[in-house]
C-alpha cells in the first residue's frame, strides 16, 4: 500500500476565472494526490478561496479543466461536488444556527431519512473514530468557535468525503486547538484522504503539509515539497519579491495612562455577560494589543469604550474623567476614536452605498450650524486622503463597496486618524489585507503610537500581535485572563490565557 | 456516470457595474417589454390591442377636461409617493400610508364640518395642519414600537391601515353621519369655504405636490436630517456608532412621512371627493409605495411615474365605455408592467450566461 | 349551550380561510420568502375555482383549480424573486395589486360573457359546498354539532395543518426547507437544491392561498361573485403566521381565535358599533405583533433569511 504510487484526486488545468474585469484565478495549475496534505499559500486576494470555491461548485470557471480522480468533471453545484467526495470547509461556517449539530449533518443528505436515534449513534461512532468533541444534540448558537468548526468536519466525514478543503481553518482557533485539528488531519490523511489546506500562515505549511502550491495574483506560482522549502523561500514565493517579516516596534516614550478601566462588565445583545470584571490601563504612546479568540467580548469592549452599548458595572477612566453613560458623540468629541472593522468590513464604521466624502462626514456631519450639511471640507479631506494614503478609487463620490478591501480600511482608519484622536480603538484592521496593505496599516498605528496616542489594537494574528505590541492582553469568556509584555512572551503562551489558563500580570 | 453531467444551459453570474445610462435605457427597454406582453394581453383575450393603448392614451389627453382628470388622478399618487420615500431611504417599509391618507382626511374633515365658517384661507391653513397631523400621529405610532422593541412595521403601519378605515365607517355610522341624508349612513358634503381652490381648473393638490417635489429632494439631498436617513436605512450600528440617535431619527422621518401622506388625505377630501367616504384612499397608498419604488425613491422620477401611472388609470376609465372592457384591466396591466420593471432590476446586476460552446464534456 | 356552540361553530367558519392563507405564508417564509402576496394570491384562487366551479359545477375542479391558479401566482412571484431576485417587498405587493386586479377583471370578464348581472354558481357545486356530516361522529351530542358538522373547507384545512406540521418537522424535505430558510448558503454548501425547493415550496403555499381565496368567494359570499371578495383576509392571515409562531399547528389555533373576533358582534349585545369590532381583529394583530417582538425567541422566530434572494456567488 504505502509503495503504490499515489494517484491524484484533484487536478486543475488553467482554470481562470474574471469578476468583471479582475482575473480572479489566471490558467491555474493544482494537483493534490491521495493520502497528503497540500497546502494552498497566498496572500489575500491572491485567489485562493475562489479557486478552491470552483471545485466545491460554488463558482464555475470561465476556463479550464477539473479532473477528479483522474476523469474530467463539471462541477454545477455544492451537490455536484459532494457526489465527487469533494467536502469543503468554509472560513464562515455554513451552518444553520438554530438546527442541532445532527441536523446539520442530517440536511441535504440523500435517500431515507435517518431515525433521530440511530443518527446520533452513527456520529458518536465517528467522533470517536477521529477523535472530535462534539455533543450531537447541542444547537449551533450555543457552541464556540471550534466546536463549530468540529461539526463541519463531521459533515464532511458523515458524507465520507475524502477529498477535503479547509480555507483558512485555523484563523478562529487557540494554537492548541489547531494542534487538535492538525491531528484530525493527519488521521485523515491516514485514511488515504486528500486534503486541501487554505492559509497564508507559514509556521502551519511547515508543520501540516506535505507539499505547498503558491499563489500570487491569480496565479500558480510554484508547487514545492514541504521538507525542501523554509519559510523565507516560501515568502520570497508568495509575495515575489524578499521581504524582512519583522514589523517595527518603536520605542515607547513619555508613557503615561491615558484610558484606565475599572471592574468594567458589559452585557452583550443576546443578555449574557460579554465582558466580565476587566480592569486595564492604555498608556498614551504604546499600542495594547488584545488576543483572544472571536466572540471572547473583544468586540463589547470596544464598544463599551465608544459609548455604544451600555456598561453594566464599572468605570472607564478617559484622563481621569469617567466617561460611562456620555453619549457616543461626546466621547468621541473626548478623542476618543473607534476603527471597528467587522467581518464583512462594512457595516459599523463606514456605509457601504456612500462614497468616500459622505463616509468621512460621518461622526462630523453635525459640527456646521444650519439644517444643511457642508460638504466642502470633507471633500477636501477626502481627496488629501486619498494622495496621502495612496487610496484607489475612481472618484471620491464612488461608494465604498466597490472598493477593495484594503482601501477602504485604509479610509476608514484615515478618517479615524485626522479626527487628531487621544485613544484609537482599532479592531481587525488588517482583516483581508495583503502584506503590502498590512503594512501600510502598522505603520500608521506606529505613526499614531510616537504621537503620544493610546493604541488598543484588536488583532486576530497571534504573530502580528506580538510583534507590534508593547503588552498583550488576553481575554477568554469576556475576562482578563492575563496582560503580558509582547516582548517577552511566546505564542504558546498567549494560546494557554485564550482557553481561560490565568496569569499574573506583566 | 458523472463525466457526462454538463454544465446548466443557463446560469447566472454578477456583472461589473453598469454606467447610468445603461441602467436608464435597461429600465425603458422593460417598460417597453411589458407595453408589449400587456399588449399580448390584451390579444389573449380577444381585443386589439393598438386600438385599447390608443384609448387609453386619448382617454387621458383628448380633452383639457381629460387632462384635468388625469392631472386629478397623478395628486394622490404623487404626494403618498413622496412621503414614504421618506421612509424607505430608511429602509423603514412604511406600507400605512393608505392608512396615513385616510388619518389625514380625517383630521382635516373635523375642522370642515365643525369650523366652517372659518374664514377660507385659515380654514385651509387649519385643515391642511390638521391632516398632517393626522397622518404623522399614524406614522409615529409604529415608528414608537420600532424604535422601542423593534416591532416589524411592515405588518404594523399595514394593519393600522384597516383600523383607519373603520374608524371613518365609525365616524359615518355614528358622531359625524349626516342629519340630512334621510337614514344612509354618510358624512356631509364639505361646504364651499372647505373646498380646496381650483389653480388652472384642478384643484390646488397639484401644486402642493409640485412644491413637495422639490422640498423632498432638497431635504433629501442637502440637509444634515436628510443624510441621517440615509444612515440609517444602511445600518443601525453604524447610525450609532456615528453618534446619531436612531430612535429620534426614525420616530421624526416617519412624522414627516406619514404627514405628508396626510397631506394627500386633506387634499383628497377637501379637493377631489369634497367630503369624506372610506373610499377615500381607495388604494392609492399601495400604488404610491410602488411608483415611489419604480422611481428608485427619486423624488423627480416620482413626479415622471406618477404622471404615467394616472394617464393609464384615467385612460381605462374609457376603457368600459369604449370597449365595454372591465376598468379592472388596469390593474392588470399595471401589475404586468410592473412584473416587467422589477425583473429587468436583475439586469442591472447580474447576467444569463449561456453554456460554453460544445458544452463541456 | 348552543349559544356558545353557535358561536364557535361561526369562528371556525371565519377563520377557516385565514387558516389556507396562514399555512401558505408559513411555508413560504420557511423557505425564506416574506411573502406579501398572499391576498393577491387568495383573489387569483378566489376567481380560478369560482370561475371552473360556475363552469364545471363540480367542486373537486374547482378546489383544483384554485390550487393551480393560486400556484401560477406563486410562480409568478417566485421566478421574480428566487431566479430574477427583485425586491420581495415590493413584489409581494405587486402581486396583491394585480391578483386584486386580475380576480376582478376575470369576474367581470365571465359576468359580461355569460350576459346575466350576477354570477350564481350552480345549484350542484351550492350542495356539495354544504355540510359534510361524517357519519356516527356527527351524532355525537355537542361534540358532533362542534367539530364534525362543517363544509368541507374546514375539514381540508385542518387536514392540510397538520400534514404541513408533519411535512416542515417530521420529514427529510421539511428538514432541507427549514435550512433552506434559515441559511441558504449552509444548505447549498450541503447539498440541498435550493433554487428547486423554493421554487416547490413558494407554489405550495400560494396553492393553499389559492384554496383559502376559493373559500372566499364560495363560501362567505355564499356562492355569488362579488369583487374584491378576499377584503384583506390575506393580509391578516401574513400578520398571523406571527401569532402562529411559524408553527402549522398553531395556526389552527390562530385562525380560530382571529375568525372569532371577526364574528363576535354578532354574538355581543349591540351597544358598541359594529364597527369598532371590525377593528378588533386588526388590533389584536397589532397587540400580537408587539408582544411578539418583546419576547424574543431565538427558535420560534421568523427564519433568518426572510426578505434576502440567495445568490450562490454572492460574497
Amino acid at each position: 500500500m504505502a509503495l503504490e504510487k499515489k494517484e491524484n484526486a484533484i487536478e486543475l488545468q488553467g482554470i481562470t476565472k474574471t469578476f468583471g474585469s479582475v482575473v480572479a484565478n489566471d490558467h491555474i495549475n493544482l494537483e493534490v494526490r491521495r493520502g497528503e496534505i497540500l497546502a494552498l499559500l497566498g496572500e489575500n486576494g491572491s485567489g485562493k478561496t475562489t479557486l478552491m470555491n470552483m471545485i466545491s461548485g460554488i463558482y464555475h470557471p470561465d476556463e479550464g479543466v477539473i479532473k477528479v480522480n483522474g476523469k474530467e468533471v463539471t462541477i454545477n453545484s455544492p451537490m455536484d461536488a459532494g457526489k465527487l467526495g469533494i467536502g469543503m470547509i468554509h472560513q464562515h461556517f455554513k451552518l444553520v444556527d438554530v438546527f442541532s449539530a445532527m441536523d446539520n449533518v442530517a440536511m441535504g443528505m440523500e435517500g431515507k431519512r435517518v431515525k433521530p436515534k440511530e443518527l446520533k449513534e452513527r456520529l458518536l461512532k465517528l467522533t470517536e473514530k477521529y477523535g472530535l468533541e462534539v455533543e450531537p444534540e447541542k444547537k449551533i448558537y450555543n457552541m464556540s468557535v471550534s466546536e463549530k468548526q468540529t461539526v463541519e468536519i463531521l459533515k464532511v466525514l458523515y458524507r465520507n468525503a475524502d477529498i477535503l478543503i479547509l480555507d483558512e481553518p485555523t484563523a478562529v482557533l487557540t494554537p492548541q486547538e489547531t494542534k487538535k485539528l492538525f491531528a484530525i488531519l493527519r488521521k485523515m490523511r491516514e485514511q488515504g484522504s486528500a486534503i486541501i489546506i487554505i492559509t497564508h500562515k507559514l509556521n502551519e505549511v511547515m508543520e501540516i503539509s506535505d507539499r505547498v502550491t503558491i499563489l500570487r495574483k491569480g496565479q500558480s506560482i510554484d508547487t514545492v515539497n514541504t521538507c525542501e522549502t523554509n519559510e523565507k523561500q516560501l515568502t520570497e514565493l508568495m509575495v515575489g519579491r524578499p521581504v524582512t517579516l519583522e514589523i517595527q516596534r518603536p520605542k515607547c516614550e513619555n508613557v503615561f495612562t491615558r484610558l484606565k478601566i475599572v471592574d468594567l462588565s458589559v452585557k452583550s445583545a443576546d443578555g449574557t455577560m460579554a465582558v466580565k470584571d476587566l480592569s486595564l490601563e492604555i498608556k498614551a504612546g504604546e499600542i495594547l494589543g488584545v488576543a483572544g479568540v472571536a466572540g471572547s467580548g473583544q468586540k463589547e469592549l470596544c464598544e463599551s469604550i465608544a459609548g455604544l452599548i451600555p456598561v453594566d458595572k464599572g468605570a472607564i477612566l478617559h484622563n481621569k474623567e469617567n466617561i460611562v453613560g456620555k453619549s457616543p458623540r461626546e466621547i468621541a468629541n473626548l478623542g476618543i476614536s473607534l476603527g471597528f472593522v467587522p467581518e464583512d468590513r462594512l457595516g459599523m464604521g463606514l456605509v457601504a452605498s456612500m462614497g468616500m466624502v459622505d463616509n468621512i462626514l460621518l461622526k462630523t456631519y453635525d459640527k456646521n450650524k444650519g439644517i444643511f450639511i457642508d460638504r466642502k471640507p470633507a471633500r477636501k479631506m477626502a481627496e488629501e486622503l486619498v494622495k496621502k494614503l495612496e487610496v484607489v478609487t475612481p472618484g471620491v463620490d464612488t461608494p465604498v463597496r466597490l472598493m477593495s478591501g484594503g482601501n477602504v480600511q485604509k479610509v476608514l482608519l484615515g478618517r479615524e486618524i485626522e479626527s487628531n484622536p487621544s485613544v484609537l480603538v482599532t479592531a481587525y484592521p488588517v482583516r483581508g489585507l495583503d502584506i503590502n496593505s498590512s503594512y501600510t496599516i502598522y505603520d500608521l498605528l506606529n505613526e499614531q503610537k510616537k504621537k503620544g496616542v493610546a493604541v488598543l489594537f484588536i488583532g486576530e494574528d497571534l504573530d502580528v500581535l506580538l510583534q507590534i505590541s508593547d503588552r498583550i492582553m488576553v481575554m477568554c469568556h469576556g475576562e482578563a485572563t492575563g496582560i503580558v509584555d509582547a516582548k517577552t512572551t511566546t505564542k504558546e503562551d498567549l494560546g494557554l490565557m485564550m482557553a481561560g489558563k490565568r496569569r499574573e500580570e506583566a | 456516470m458523472e463525466n457526462s453531467r454538463k454544465e446548466p444551459l443557463i446560469r447566472i453570474e454578477k456583472r461589473s457595474e453598469r454606467s447610468h445610462g445603461q441602467i436608464i435605457r435597461l429600465r425603458l427597454l422593460s417598460v417597453l417589454l411589458a407595453i408589449v406582453a400587456g399588449g399580448l394581453f390584451i390579444l389573449f383575450i380577444g381585443y386589439n390591442p393598438f386600438s385599447v393603448y390608443g384609448t387609453i392614451v386619448s382617454g387621458a389627453f383628448r380633452s383639457t377636461m381629460a387632462f384635468q382628470a388625469t392631472i386629478k388622478l397623478m395628486v394622490p399618487l404623487l404626494i403618498p409617493a413622496l412621503g414614504v420615500t421618506l421612509a424607505f431611504k430608511m429602509r423603514f417599509w412604511n406600507i400605512g400610508a393608505e392608512g396615513q391618507i385616510i388619518m389625514g382626511a380625517i383630521f382635516a374633515t373635523y375642522f370642515a364640518l365643525f369650523c366652517w365658517d372659518f374664514p377660507h384661507w385659515l380654514l385651509m391653513i387649519c385643515m391642511f395642519l390638521a391632516g398632517m397631523l393626522g397622518g404623522a400621529l399614524w406614522g409615529l405610532i409604529p415608528a414608537l414600537f420600532k424604535a422601542k422593541f423593534d416591532t416589524n412595521e411592515t405588518l404594523f403601519t399595514l394593519m393600522l391601515n384597516y383600523v383607519a378605515l373603520y374608524l371613518i365607517s365609525f365616524l359615518r355610522d355614528g358622531p359625524w353621519k349626516d342629519p340630512n341624508s334621510s337614514g344612509f349612513p354618510k358624512i356631509a358634503r364639505f361646504g364651499e369655504n372647505a373646498q380646496l381652490d381650483k389653480i388652472f381648473g384642478v384643484h390646488a393638490g397639484w401644486l402642493i405636490g409640485l412644491v413637495l417635489v422639490v422640498i423632498v429632494f432638497i431635504y433629501l439631498k442637502f440637509t444634515k436630517q436628510g443624510y441621517e436617513i440615509g444612515v440609517v436605512g444602511e445600518s443601525r450600528a453604524t447610525a450609532n456608532y456615528a453618534g446619531m440617535n436612531y430612535k429620534k431619527i426614525v420616530l421624526r422621518t416617519m412624522a414627516f412621512s406619514g404627514g405628508i401622506c396626510g397631506i394627500a388625505g386633506m387634499v383628497q377630501a377637501s379637493g377631489s371627493d369634497l367630503t369624506l367616504t372610506t373610499s377615500v384612499a381607495g388604494g392609492v397608498g399601495f400604488t404610491a409605495i410602488i411608483v415611489a419604488w419604480l422611481a428608485q425613491l427619486n423624488p423627480v422620477g416620482i413626479l415622471v411615474v406618477s404622471f404615467l401611472f394616472a394617464v393609464l388609470e384615467k385612460g381605462s376609465t374609457v376603457m368600459q365605455s369604449a370597449h365595454g372592457l372591465s376598468a379592472y384591466s388596469a390593474d392588470v396591466l399595471q401589475g404586468i408592467i410592473l412584473f416587467f420593471v422589477l425583473g429587468c432590476e436583475f439586469f442591472v446586476r447580474y447576467k444569463f450566461v449561456t453554456r460554453r460552446k460544445g458544452g463541456h464534456a | 349551550m348552543d349559544f356558545f356552540v353557535n358561536f364557535f361553530v361561526a369562528a371556525v367558519l371565519a377563520g377557516t380561510p385565514l387558516l389556507f392563507g396562514i399555512l401558505g405564508e408559513i411555508i413560504n417564509e420557511k423557505a425564506g420568502h416574506l411573502n406579501l402576496g398572499v391576498e393577491g394570491m387568495m383573489s387569483i384562487g378566489a376567481v380560478g375555482g369560482f370561475v371552473v366551479g360556475y363552469w364545471t359545477d363540480n367542486l373537486v375542479f374547482a378546489l383544483i383549480a384554485a390550487f393551480v391558479t393560486g400556484m401560477l401566482g406563486a410562480l409568478i412571484y417566485a421566478v421574480l424573486t428566487v431566479t430574477f431576485m427583485a425586491d420581495q417587498n415590493v413584489t409581494g405587493l405587486t402581486l396583491t395589486i394585480f391578483g386584486i386586479g386580475f380576480s376582478n377583471f376575470v369576474g367581470d370578464f365571465v359576468r359580461e360573457k355569460s350576459g346575466s348581472t350576477s354570477l350564481k354558481l350552480p345549484e350542484g357545486i351550492l350542495d356539495s359546498l354544504g355540510k359534510v356530516e361524517i357519519p356516527f361522529l356527527t351524532d355525537i351530542p355537542v361534540l358532533g354539532k362542534l367539530l364534525f358538522n362543517y363544509n368541507i373547507f374546514v375539514y381540508l384545512g385542518v387536514a392540510a395543518a397538520i400534514l404541513c406540521a408533519i411535512y416542515l418537522h417530521r420529514t427529510k424535505a421539511g428538514l432541507n426547507v427549514r435550512a433552506v430558510g434559515e441559511n441558504p448558503a449552509a444548505a447549498d454548501a450541503a447539498g440541498i437544491p435550493v433554487t428547486k425547493l423554493k421554487y416547490l415550496n413558494l407554489m405550495l403555499g400560494g396553492g393553499l392561498c389559492g384554496i383559502g381565496g376559493a373559500y372566499c368567494s364560495m363560501i362567505i359570499c355564499n356562492g355569488v361573485w362579488v369583487t374584491s371578495c378576499v377584503n384583506g383576509l390575506g393580509w391578516i392571515a401574513v400578520a398571523l403566521v406571527i401569532f402562529a409562531t411559524w408553527n402549522p399547528n398553531r395556526a389552527i389555533l390562530a385562525a380560530l381565535v382571529f375568525g372569532g373576533f371577526s364574528v363576535l358582534k354578532y354574538y355581543v349585545p349591540q351597544v358598541i358599533p359594529s364597527s369598532i369590532f371590525d377593528m378588533i381583529p386588526f388590533l389584536m394583530t397589532i397587540v400580537v405583533l408587539v408582544v411578539t417582538s418583546i419576547r424574543f425567541s431565538k427558535e420560534n422566530a421568523q427564519p433568518k433569511s426572510c426578505g434576502v434572494n440567495y445568490f450562490r456567488e454572492e460574497r
